[in-house]
């Protein structure tokens, strides 16, 4: 399997998901 | 109304951030959704045109304007009286939740700026020729910068929510 980031639609999807992790990160501290 | 009072210079700073921030991103999403795209689909011997000629101005802007954003970030984050809460997170006593979320992007923005000056640009300077390197060395290093181009756009997406969430819902 070669690096995720080698596809564009997949590098979006990635900044995304950490976009989904960071908010529910900061949900949960505060 | 005073240009010298503190709101002003705190909005003219944030003026200045959002125009470097908006040529920096800009030219790193025409390098990830245009021009590394579209390399495949160029003939070879049209190839030089965007290898020697307008992939250096590109990435004149957009070294310079990486810089200019994080300058003017610090900036305004110092003169808004943030700077060291949102370098902290928002661990410290007088820190926030927007605190938190501001300095979520700023570090982001930090890592990216780190990223293009770093990694990007002395791999592309190999890639593109601009220096002199072993030939054999140039498909590795623009490889390298190439990927680490995409980290950035994966990075930039949570960066701009933080930036603009901190501005709007905190």
């Amino acid at each position: 399997m070669g690096n995720p980031l080698e596809s564009l639609p997949k590098t979006i999807v990635i900044g995304i998901l950490l976009t989904i992790v960071m908010v529910s990160l900061i949900n949960y501290i505060y | 109304m005073d240009f010298f009072e503190p709101t002003y210079l705190s909005f003219f700073s944030r003026w200045l951030h959002v125009m470097s921030g908006v040529m920096w991103i800009g030219l790193l999403w025409y390098f990830n959704f245009v021009q590394i795209p579209s390399m495949s689909k160029i003939p070879d011997n049209e190839k030089p045109a965007i290898s020697k000629v307008i992939a250096p101005a590109a990435l004149f802007w957009f070294r310079w304007a990486a810089l200019a954003t994080i300058i003017t970030g610090l900036t305004t984050a110092h003169l808004n009286g943030y700077l060291y809460d949102a370098l902290a997170l928002g661990i410290l006593e007088t820190g926030s939740q927007k605190s938190t979320v501001i300095g979520i992007g700023m570090w982001l923005g930090i890592i990216m700026a780190y990223n293009v000056w770093m990694i990007i640009w002395p791999n592309q300077k190999i890639a593109l020729g601009i220096v002199n390197a072993n030939p054999d060395d140039k498909p590795a290093a623009g490889r390298k910068a190439m990927l680490f181009s995409r980290t950035n756009t994966a990075l930039s997406i949570p960066m701009l929510y933080a930036m603009v969430s901190a501005q709007n819902l905190y």
